[in-house]
């Protein structure tokens, strides 16, 4: 066979079912909408809290599974359940605020995953740690086409004022931008995109596609914008790459994507920091050979 | 020595017919638990420069905050007639943060729109042109946090400029500028002034006040509002709390010198 035909064999394989079909538009929504709001995740400093709901989903998700009531169900009454108990353990005298988060978010996924790893617990519930993005059914597909509509949307509009945050919390107001406002509404739409990509990617993975992909981005470009743009492009094509690596190396989903996006920010922090390193000493004149010894 | 319970009666400006922006009568500012800067009576009209002065600690700072709405007065009224624009005393930007110099300065027409509306063309020309009047029309693209603290500084001034407001608060704008930029933002200010605005600057220099005409001094609470006429040895006394020694210098003129309390045996 020839070479160039082999690559494309090798290339269209993965996709010769509708499964896999699937499973490529999933990662494909689900990166777009990962890529773009993980920018602001990561300029908001809010990877912690990301962590923290994505955790807090789990009892939720697994009661849901349990009682065969809809996945995205049980998840938002875990994400309530895990606020009300975060307000109230906020609440504790001599408990600071992350402290009560950790207690809290801690307690619910130890719960879910006791109820996930029980004995009388159907198989399957280990896609909801490590997702199954092979499974994902027509609504499932649905909701992430929503989301990116939803999430491009309300990124677009609300841009100069996120920036204007972004750079300044404390004069924001000055500026005619309402803070909280603002960050309930990003908080909104980080816990409206975990909800929706933890079936897909995993409870304990989905995290890894909002923020690596934004770190990546942040090494190659200088504006908030294109930052954006690239990494959801860095998301997109590194969750692609996981599918094939998935398919090739007979590797779960879930961990190649979250390994391939991971991998794709350490090779670019490698590559900066010895850029960087490399014009510094071209720039530096070249020493005086020191005075050796006769 | 005056009594210092004179220099609490407010002397009025002289009147003129020009609209009032901003009306605080009996006003005093804080933090929730207490007043910082108590009897504020200040008439601001378009047109006018009024210097800020007091020492550290005295009030300024606050005042500006309250009167853009970011602190609750704790008693006493305020009208405020118009939008504040303002440019804010620290550096409290976030240098790591991807903005360009034009970026940040179109953040001003942020506070001009409705939430739902981005800014456009228009917005984008006036950014551009603001940044042209503070000098720094070849830095628009550059990442703000790579430009100096005087360029940031001026760049907040520009921002201010696309806020387009008939109030201008501006925190002591002249901190870290070179002698250059100094005199353009002189000059900007007199021109925002022309314009019919009514401008607040808060600043450490008394001679600068001097020549603004109108001043208004702190010290925890007011100590004078008025022409710069008010700026005399016992309102300056009063300001800073400390002795004021005149010296005769060759090179600069008059100055006023203000030393603390303690240096009471001169
Ligand atoms: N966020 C705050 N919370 C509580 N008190 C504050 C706060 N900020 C300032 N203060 C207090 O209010 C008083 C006035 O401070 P302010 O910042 O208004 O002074 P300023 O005249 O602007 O001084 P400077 O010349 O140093 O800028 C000070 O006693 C200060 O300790
Ligand atoms: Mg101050």
């Amino acid at each position: 066979m020839h070479p160039s035909l082999a690559l494309l064999t090798w290339l269209t394989d993965p996709w010769t079912e509708a499964l896999t079909r699937r499973a490529l538009l999933e990662v494909v929504l689900l990166g777009i909408a990962g890529g773009a709001l993980g920018g602001w995740v990561v300029s908001f400093n809010l990877g912690y809290s990301a962590e923290s709901l994505a955790h807090a989903l789990l009892p939720g998700l697994v009661g849901a599974s349990l009682l065969g009531a809809p996945l995205l169900l049980g998840g938002a009454a875990g994400l309530l359940v895990a606020a009300v108990a975060v307000a109230v353990a906020g609440r504790i005298p001599g408990l600071d605020r992350d402290t009560a988060v950790a207690v809290v978010v801690t307690a619910l996924f130890g719960l879910g995953a006791l109820l996930a790893l029980s004995p009388d617990t159907p198989a399957g519930l280990q896609g909801l740690l490590f997702g199954d993005v092979l499974g994902v059914s027509d609504t499932d597909l649905a909701l992430a086409g929503g989301l990116v509509v939803v999430l491009v949307g309300a990124l677009t509009v609300l841009h100069p004022r996120l920036l204007v945050i972004g750079l300044d919390r404390l004069s924001a107001p000055a500026l005619g931008v309402r803070t909280l406002t603002m960050d309930v509404t990003v908080l909104v739409l980080l816990a409206v995109t975990l909800l929706v990509a933890v079936q897909g990617l995993g409870n304990l993975l989905v995290v890894a596609v909002l923020i690596a992909p934004p770190s990546a981005a942040r090494l190659l470009t200088r504006r908030m914008a294109p930052m954006l743009v690239v990494s959801s492009a860095i998301a997109v094509v590194g969750a692609v790459a996981g599918l094939y690596l998935s398919y090739y190396a007979g590797t779960a989903a879930g961990a190649s994507i979250a390994a391939v996006l991971v991998g794709t920010y350490l090779v670019l922090a490698a590559g900066t920091a010895a850029a960087a390193a490399l014009t510094r000493a071209r720039t530096r004149p070249t020493p005086e050979p020191a005075g050796a010894p006769a | 020595m005056h009594d210092p319970a004179d220099l609490t009666t407010p002397t009025p400006p002289p009147a003129t017919a020009a609209p009032v922006l901003l009306r605080a009568a009996g006003l005093a500012c804080g933090y929730g638990a207490g007043a910082v800067l108590t009897g504020v009576e200040l008439t601001l009209r378009a047109g006018d420069r009024v210097a800020v002065l007091g020492p550290n600690g005295g009030g300024k700072t606050t005042l500006f905050r309250t009167l853009l709405g970011e602190l609750e007065p704790v008693s006493g009224t305020l009208e405020r007639q118009a939008r504040c624009a303002v440019v804010p005393q620290t550096e409290r930007s976030r240098l790591d943060f991807p903005v360009s110099a034009l970026d940040v300065a179109l953040m001003g027409a942020v506070s001009r729109l409705p939430w739902w509306r981005r800014p456009g063309k228009a917005d984008r020309r006036l950014a551009r042109a603001a940044l042209g009047q503070v000098g720094l029309a070849e830095h628009a693209d550059r990442t703000f946090g790579d430009l100096s603290g005087g360029q940031r500084q001026r760049v907040l001034v520009a921002r201010a400029l696309v806020q387009d407001a008939p109030i201008v608060l501006l925190d002591e704008p002249f901190t870290g500028l070179d002698a250059v930029s100094a005199d353009r933002l002189e000059q900007l200010l007199l021109q925002l002034a022309d314009e019919g605005r009514g401008l607040l600057i808060a600043t450490h220099d008394v001679e600068q006040a001097r020549r603004w005409g109108t001043v208004l001094c702190l010290n925890k609470r007011q100590i004078a509002y008025g022409h710069a006429d008010v700026l005399t040895r016992s309102v300056l006394e009063a300001t800073y709390g400390g002795e004021i020694v005149d010296i005769d210098c060759a090179v600069h003129g008059h100055h006023d010198v203000v030393l603390p309390a303690h240096h009471h045996e001169h």
